[in-house]
């Protein structure tokens, strides 16, 4: 899985511009997929059709990964810019951002500040390209970059920038990969704009209207010093969401992980989430309501450029949904 | 006759939820313009113009009708109003502010006591919302009860005005965008259907366009609006966020919408093509009705496109008519020029 891994985090794709993501995506699940979509706001829907005795369910993982967009560019050819869904500010400075054109920039920080002690603001920080004014800038106002760190495979340990939420586009695809039958309609769905209010999964949760939904999106751990309590632990076994900021999650949908993580002999984890939210929040609401849960992966410094997973959870998370999908 | 409309819906009143003044503008505006139109159980304006093309795309178009102001929510033992906001307000700006209270317009003033009694440094402080009161000239409680009751609207008091270039008046957070609208619905046919609205309750929550954008369900959706413009001059090079009389404001990406990418480069390549000046707002500032209408139902690409305007949400406001004039042009241009082509993603 390294390999499907690797080129899911490397590839370009902040909320709202992720057709070079789902063109990689597109290109991986169109061979096992019965119809390939995309749906007005972009997001990508992959139908395999059951026997026509199961249920409609959607498994979903968003494509789409935080990043900055370029606000402004001074006489000197430096970018201010804004956040895409949730940048800290702290993992910013001495970073680097990547434009869809290829052009890297270096985040740099105002020196003059108060005092400089505090943590700074995004409006305090610059991006600076290489150009020395406007008229040889390689990018522009609007354009949206996205953190730039290659991936490191160390032990069972895997570190990128956008685990967050390609870790579960991964577990999607390997799921169709090795899926060999199952009773259910299935849409697999690589959502578009999660980071900036789990927006796609609102409308293509609508358009594909399931009996049952579940996301695969990472979540915090509590195992780091000093963290904030979370019975969360990296290599633990995939997480089945019970709640977090956003949601409680349908019992039904919660079972449902539970009993297929017994069965397929998988560990596994109960998470409760105090920050933060995913798609199954979004789709939980739509139309007359959908039970929704999430099964997530335990992940560490979640929206920095150096997200970390373990491999045996990313493995027993498609092990687990093969187990659910092929039965009734 | 683009400013006579855009004065007349100036001056009207039409806070959230009180649309009624604007909507009869809005409708004498253009009923002999378009195929149909209807007002929905919220007092939106629904328009249909239809389109010349075999195949016609539904292309929503919208304007919100609603402002921003104050509401009555007490009376002081004096005879004063006390008030809330109706919709974002500075609240720096209101005392010295000329007020019109009610349907009957009673005319009002928010004061605050003479510069000769000022204490210790008071002048630097801001009067909070509940220590300022609209004074009607009510003698007694009992009197300002009668005359605004709890629940009555208030609105600046503005005339609309011309300056050189540009021109002045309240509102124009979007009658601007209100005008622009009601100028393409009185020009030629477009190729495709155009689903006018104009929306209520915008200042409020965006609340109107969600069910706009329900019913109509459309192919994609441009958002009409009066953006700020903050032009003046600043100590750091940064972002105006729009300027003034340099044409257009398009979209990128506020807190409430990611543009579509696609109709940005409609706007953009048009904008190009006929030498139309246009600008990009700063992004991740403000939010507009494209917030609600793209994440209706199933989704819908949508864009906002805006009249730079100074001072929005503010008793007075100013804008340049060039804008005005190529907001309107550029519209019509890209609405002829968008095709199944534009929104067709395997190209």
């Amino acid at each position: 899985m390294n390999e499907l891994i690797q080129e899911l985090v490397k590839t370009y794709g902040p909320s709202g511009v992720e057709d070079q993501i789902r063109a990689v995506i597109r290109d991986l699940v169109a061979p096992l997929a019965d119809e390939v979509q995309v749906d007005a706001m972009g997001s990508l829907i992959v139908h395999k059709a059951g026997n026509g005795h199961g249920e409609r369910i959607a498994l979903m993982a968003h494509m789409d990964e935080i990043g900055v967009m370029v606000t402004y560019i001074d006489e000197k050819g430096f970018l201010r810019f804004t956040s895409i869904g949730g940048v800290n500010p702290l993992t910013c400075i001495g970073n680097r951002v990547a434009f869809a054109n290829g052009v890297v920039g270096v985040i740099g920080i105002e020196q003059k500040r108060n005092d400089p002690r505090d943590v700074p603001t995004l409006k305090e920080l610059f991006i600076d390209v290489g150009a020395t004014g406007r008229e040889d800038c390689p990018v522009g106002v609007g354009d949206a970059g996205v953190f730039s760190r290659p991936f490191v495979s160390q032990g069972t340990r895997r570190i990128s920038k956008a685990m967050d939420d390609r870790i579960g586009c991964a577990v999607l695809i390997e799921t169709l990969r090795r899926l060999e039958q199952t009773p259910h309609d299935l849409y697999f769905v690589f959502s578009v704009q999660e980071e900036v209010g789990l927006r796609g999964a609102r409308t293509s949760a609508f358009g594909i209207n399931p009996d049952l939904a579940i996301a695969v999106d990472v979540t915090g751990t509590g195992d780091t010093p000093e963290s904030y309590p979370m019975a969360v632990e990296l290599g633990q076994g995939p997480a089945v969401k019970v709640q977090d900021r956003g949601m409680i999650a349908s019992p039904i949908v919660r079972d449902r992980l539970i009993q297929s993580a017994q069965k397929a002999g998988v560990p596994y984890q109960l998470e409760v989430l105090e920050r933060g939210t995913t798609d199954a929040a979004a789709i939980q609401l739509v139309r007359a309501g959908v039970p929704a849960g999430c099964l997530s992966i335990p992940t560490r410094y979640v929206h920095s450029p150096s997200e970390m997973v373990d491999i045996r959870d990313v493995e027993n998370s498609v092990t687990l949904l093969l187990t659910l999908l092929s039965e009734a | 006759m683009i400013l006579s409309i855009l004065k007349e819906l100036s001056e009207a009143i039409g806070l959230s939820g009180d649309e009624e003044a604007v909507r009869q503008i809005v409708v004498n505006a253009i009923r002999d313009h378009v195929d149909d139109f209807t007002v929905d159980t919220m007092g939106n304006v629904l328009a249909f113009k239809r389109g010349t093309a075999e195949k016609p795309l539904r292309v929503m178009l919208s304007a919100h009708m609603d402002e921003v102001g104050l509401m009555v929510v007490g009376h002081d033992s004096k005879g004063g109003l006390k008030i809330a906001t109706v919709g974002g307000i500075d609240v720096r700006l209101l005392p010295g502010s000329v007020v019109l209270v009610g349907a009957e317009r009673l005319p009002g003033v928010i004061g605050l006591k003479p510069v000769h009694l000022l204490e210790d440094n008071e002048e630097n402080k801001v009067t909070k919302l509940d220590r300022l009161v609209v004074d009607i000239g009510a003698t007694s409680q009992s009197e300002a009860k009668k005359l605004a009751p709890p629940g009555t609207y208030i609105a600046f008091s503005t005339s609309f005005r011309e300056l050189g270039p540009t021109v002045s008046g309240k509102a124009f957070d979007d009658r601007a965008g209100c005008a622009v609208l009601i100028a393409l619905l009185q020009g030629e046919r477009f190729p495709h259907d155009i689903h006018a609205a104009f929306t209520v309750q915008e200042e409020v929550g965006l609340r109107g366009a969600q069910v706009v954008a329900y019913t109509l369900d459309p192919d994609c959706a441009f958002v009409l609006e009066g953006t700020i413009a903050d032009d003046i001059p600043k100590e750091k090079d940064e972002s105006p966020t729009t300027e003034l009389g340099k044409g257009p404001a398009i979209t990128v990406m506020d807190r409430t919408v990611i543009a579509d990418r696609r109709l940005v480069r409609l706007l953009t390549d048009t904008a190009q093509s006929l030498n139309i000046p246009y600008q990009f707002k700063q992004p991740g500032i403000g939010g507009t009705d494209a917030g609600s209408i793209h994440l209706t139902r199933s989704g819908v690409p949508s864009i906002t496109v805006a009249v730079p305007c100074r001072y929005i949400h503010s008793p007075v406001g100013l804008l340049h008519r060039a804008d005005l004039e190529h907001t309107i042009q550029l519209m019509r241009s890209s609405l002829s020029a968008l095709s199944h082509q534009t929104l067709n993603r395997e190209k």
